[in-house]
């Protein structure tokens, strides 16, 4: 285990807001006589990601989980609220400079090793890209040098960078994925559901590299994901997003051993028992509502064992204890979380 | 350097896409086909028995002479024939066909150019720029391909001085030709692009801070060629038959040069008073080259398209 | 031990390509007992999916049984014809795929393809099938059915179309589910909901289920005994509980302990160097043992059939009464 001896936040998201205009074409509109429909997939997100820890968004598909991820990185651009990463807020033009660097220092390892490498290139070229393009080494001959250094750190073999992508299996084109993301000496990596792609024996040799290269290059992670045990595994710190917004952030050790959110229960208790003990579960009812048209106050209620008036009118605001943020009114006034 | 091109011939031999085409009859002799037509056309100044674009090497005498039949004049043999200036009917439609294939690769290669460009800019720009290009393309396929190409044709030679007209004729038909078939091609890649944008190696790239225009070049490119060259064969067969139309039709090569579809026009004058070798032969091979290049072109889609396999 | 339903004798699934014949499944054996739950887990590739394809008669071309044989409720099943197939096929075994939106005709209300199906495997007028059809829409936990039998595809969400796909497989009654990935489109919350569903309506009318899937969680939930594929062959076939707790092939071993704990203290994982061999590259012997750290001589050489240790079955030389001599002196 690592220790955290001086905290220092390298990513600082501030109140983010993503929407997506999800309204039928204009002539559509006016003939079916529809409004726009504005669909919000991130709702007032704030987190706090400290140098060299991992922190990990976990949530069902439409919790906009991914849609965080890619706005840290900068492939999306926010609606509103502010991404400050390094102490360079993202869209502040007046740094151009300061940003190409910092770019070089993010970078994002996607859910689908098929799709996330051009199959007409060649390893070498595909690793090697980040490079050329940041111009990070002199010349042809340290390049080359570098793209064997990085097959070899992430368990590939130098002579590989001369096939193509389809010479290899999912979890060995997740391993070049991982090396061309680390070609450009990154700070700060995310990892858009690294593993939910690949068999659970090949997952285990993804989840333990990127723990030898977190110690090896102190990198810091943003891990997407909807399998807690995977979350578990790999992340100090965890929030948890039900329909575009954080219920609860919490380590993990206490988000696992003393899951406050009743949807964070829920998630918790949704896991499959391995460990076969025979005790029987009962499933929460109901499903995502469409976050098109999402429900009033707390967005959890109609599938919340607790919701009362209050929950169905007002929404709650993130509420901060030592280690924790919790949103929920119940757990304010204390009707939750006294057993 | 050699150990690249050594690889990359290995690997060609030992693609699935040769594999393919080794196991499809149809495939190999359209191929066949198609290779003879072109090289014939290609290579005819080297064996036809004469040039029918030298005006100086034709005797009137020979005129209407019959296949494999001494002529009643002069005693000469023909083996397609003679048509009614005594031209030798087999050199012209080897001569013909030059001019038929390059119209048709011309007219290809400038549909494709256009046609790339625009659909690339419009899948990966998006927005107003892609509506507009594609609402023009719409209009465009509302009118028949050959009725478009006419149209251009006219206007072009309207403005064209006459004593141009002749020579410009080619340049003229190749241009309304292109522009007839870009549509197609823009929207496959187009429709291509919208795809390979949205994949994550492409997020990648705009990560790794690659410029639009590397990524739609180094990226997107590659990817779309596979479709871009099925689309190219099988235009390439509609640009030869377009090319014919417009000929036949008389808007198109002129007398002196003529390609296929000319021939074809001055041949169906003769169809009814006995000189049937003045339009079959030219037709035959006109059916041959499309049919040769279409069939081609199928196969090619086929084989590209991994779903099918 | 109850009456068996379904044996299938060394089954053979292959594909013929220009790189010769590749076998995707190779001479798999196994038995379901009526009313149980199998599961089969393996990797992707493994040959589960070709299995479950091959027993209802579903392989797509050019993919072939190439020998074996499969016997159902004491008929073979394997040489049936299209037409006798098709009359089994629903009616006595039923098949439920991953993605419920592919199973269900979007053009067609959820009752019409509701009625149809069962008016194919039992006789019923009209009103009487759209009655059995609202009775299996509330069974399978469907709110208002009166109303919703009336709804397309795409006006129910994830869950609730992968529970008319479930009704619609109960439909013909069958005895045997052929259950491929049920719940891997669906989000965790939902998997529970449709494993407790499944797993009580079976136990209500004695069906049987072949479960495939790749989450062990989701076999540990639902099934009686279950099966490890590895390269199209079974690894360890036994009682759920005995192969989770205690996992005897080297296979069974590392993928038990490659999944990441919920519980108990955040450990380095255990990973299985290597990654299944590609059907072409079958490693001669067993197909593991270029991934296996307790491999030894014979491994190379042949590779071994199931061996009964206790409760399970194992295909691993390590359990072989000579080889253990051996290897103790």
């Amino acid at each position: 285990m690592k220790k955290r001896t001086q905290k220092r936040t390298l990513v600082k998201i501030r109140n983010l807001d993503r929407l997506f205009d999800v309204s039928k074409p204009f002539l559509n509109r006016i003939i079916e006589r529809e409004e726009r429909k504005i669909l919000r997939a991130v709702d007032d997100v704030s987190i706090d990601i400290d140098e060299g820890e991992t922190f990990a968004l976990v949530g069902e598909s439409g919790s906009g989980k991914s849609t965080v991820a890619k706005m840290v990185v900068g492939l999306l651009p926010p609606t509103k609220g502010s991404i400050e990463i390094d102490g360079i807020d993202l869209s502040d033009k007046s740094k151009i400079k300061e940003l190409r660097k910092l770019r070089s220092e993010i970078q994002m390892i996607f859910q689908d090793p098929f799709a996330s490498l051009n199959p007409r290139w060649r390893v070498e070229k595909i690793i090697a890209e980040p490079i050329r393009s940041f111009a990070l080494e002199k010349n042809e001959k340290a390049i080359i040098a570098k793209v064997a250094e990085l097959l070899t750190l992430v368990g590939l073999d130098p002579s590989d960078g001369r096939k193509f992508p389809h010479e290899f299996s999912g979890g060995q084109r997740q391993r070049i994925c991982i090396a061309r993301a680390l070609a450009s000496k990154p700070k700060f990596i995310v990892c858009d559901e690294l593993t939910s792609a690949l068999d659970v024996s090949v997952q285990a040799q993804i989840l333990n590299l990127m723990k030898d290269l977190q110690d090896e290059f102190s990198l810091t992670f943003l891990f997407i994901s909807h399998d807690l045990s995977v979350v578990r595994h790999m992340a100090n710190r965890i929030g948890v997003m039900y329909l575009g917004r954080i219920v609860e952030i919490s380590n993990s050790k206490d988000l696992f051993e003393n899951p406050k959110h009743p949807y964070t229960k829920m998630l918790l208790d949704a896991i499959p028992d391995l460990e076969m003990s025979g005790k029987d579960r009962n499933p929460i009812e109901g499903e995502i509502p469409n976050p098109i048209d999402p429900p009033k106050g707390c967005t959890f209620h109609p599938r919340c064992p607790f919701a009362n008036e209050r929950c169905r009118k007002e929404i709650p605001m993130p509420i901060k204890s030592d280690s924790s943020i919790i949103t929920c009114h119940g757990v304010e006034e204390g009707r939750i979380g006294k057993e | 350097m050699f150990n690249k091109i050594h690889d990359n011939i290995f690997r060609a031999l030992n693609s699935d896409f040769l594999y393919s085409f080794k196991h499809s009859p149809v495939a190999i002799v359209s191929f066949i086909v198609a290779l003879t037509l072109v090289l014939g056309a290609v290579l005819a100044p080297f064996y036809a028995p004469h040039n029918p674009f030298d005006p100086a090497t034709l005797n009137l005498m020979n005129g209407f002479s019959a296949p494999m039949k001494p002529n009643q004049f002069t005693g000469e043999v023909f083996l397609l024939g003679t048509d009614d200036q005594g031209r030798d009917v087999f050199s012209t439609i080897l001569y013909g066909m030059r001019i038929s294939l390059f119209v048709g690769f011309a007219a290809v290669t400038f549909a494709m150019v256009l046609g790339v460009s625009l659909g690339l800019i419009a899948g990966y720009v998006g927005g107003w720029l892609d509506a507009l290009m594609m609402r023009i393309a719409d209009v465009q396929l509302t009118f028949p391909g050959i009725l478009v190409a006419m149209l251009i044709f006219g206007i072009a030679k309207g403005f064209t001085p006459i004593d141009q007209r002749d020579q410009m004729a080619i340049w003229v038909l190749i241009i309304a030709i292109g522009l007839s078939e870009w549509v197609q091609v823009a929207r496959v890649v187009r429709g291509a692009t919208l795809v390979e944008k949205n994949k994550e190696y492409v997020q990648a790239a705009r990560l790794n801070g690659r410029r639009s225009g590397g990524i739609l070049i180094g990226h997107i490119l590659p990817n779309v060629l596979g479709s871009v060259l099925v689309i190219a064969t099988i235009s390439l067969a509609l640009a030869i038959i377009a090319e014919a139309t417009l000929s036949f039709l008389g808007v198109g090569a002129p007398p002196t040069k003529p390609s296929l579809g000319t021939l074809i026009r001055i041949g169906q004058g003769y169809l009814f008073s006995g000189e049937w070798w003045i339009l079959l032969f030219p037709a035959v091979t006109l059916l041959a080259l499309a049919l040769s290049v279409n069939l081609l072109g199928d196969w090619l889609r086929d084989a590209l398209n991994p779903k099918l396999k | 031990m109850s009456e068996i339903l379904l044996k299938i004798k060394d089954l053979i699934v292959e594909f013929p390509t220009r790189r010769g014949l590749l076998r995707a499944v190779d001479k798999v054996s196994f038995e379901i007992s009526k009313g149980e739950v199998l599961g089969i887990v393996g990797e992707s590739g493994a040959g589960k999916s070709l299995t479950g394809a091959a027993i209802i008669g579903l392989l797509e071309p050019p993919g072939r049984i190439g020998g074996g044989e499969i016997i159902f409720d004491g008929q073979r099943i394997d040489n049936l014809s299209d037409e006798e197939m098709r009359s089994l096929r629903g009616k006595r075994i039923a098949m439920i795929f991953q993605d419920p939106l592919t199973s269900l005709n979007p053009l067609y209300r959820i009752g019409e393809q509701l009625i149809e199906t069962i008016q194919t495997h039992l006789s019923m007028d009209n009103k009487q099938a759209r009655t059995r059809a609202i009775e299996l829409l509330d069974e399978v936990g469907i709110p208002a059915p009166e109303t919703r039998i009336d709804a397309y595809p795409h006006q129910f969400s994830g869950g609730m179309r992968q529970r008319v796909v479930i009704a619609l497989a109960l439909a013909g009654e069958p005895d045997l589910i052929i259950a491929d990935e049920p719940t891997t489109a669906l989000d965790v919350s939902v998997q529970a909901q449709i494993i407790s569903l499944l797993k009580s309506l079976c136990k209500e009318r004695g069906t049987a289920i072949m479960l495939i899937t790749h989450d062990m969680g989701v076999i540990a939930e639902t099934a009686d005994r279950m099966a490890v594929m590895y390269s199209g062959q079974i690894a360890e076939i036994g009682k759920t509980y005995d192969l989770i707790r205690n996992p005897k092939h080297p296979y069974s071993v590392g993928l038990m302990s490659s999944i990441p704990a919920i519980k108990g203290d955040v450990k380095r994982l255990v990973q299985i160097p290597g990654s299944m061999p590609r059907l072409n590259n079958i490693p001669k012997g067993c197909s593991f043992n270029p991934r296996c750290e307790k491999v030894f001589e014979p491994c190379y050489v042949k590779r071994s059939p199931l061996i009964e240790v206790g409760n399970s079955s194992v295909a691993c030389w390590l359990y072989d009464e000579e080889y253990k001599r051996v290897k103790a002196k």
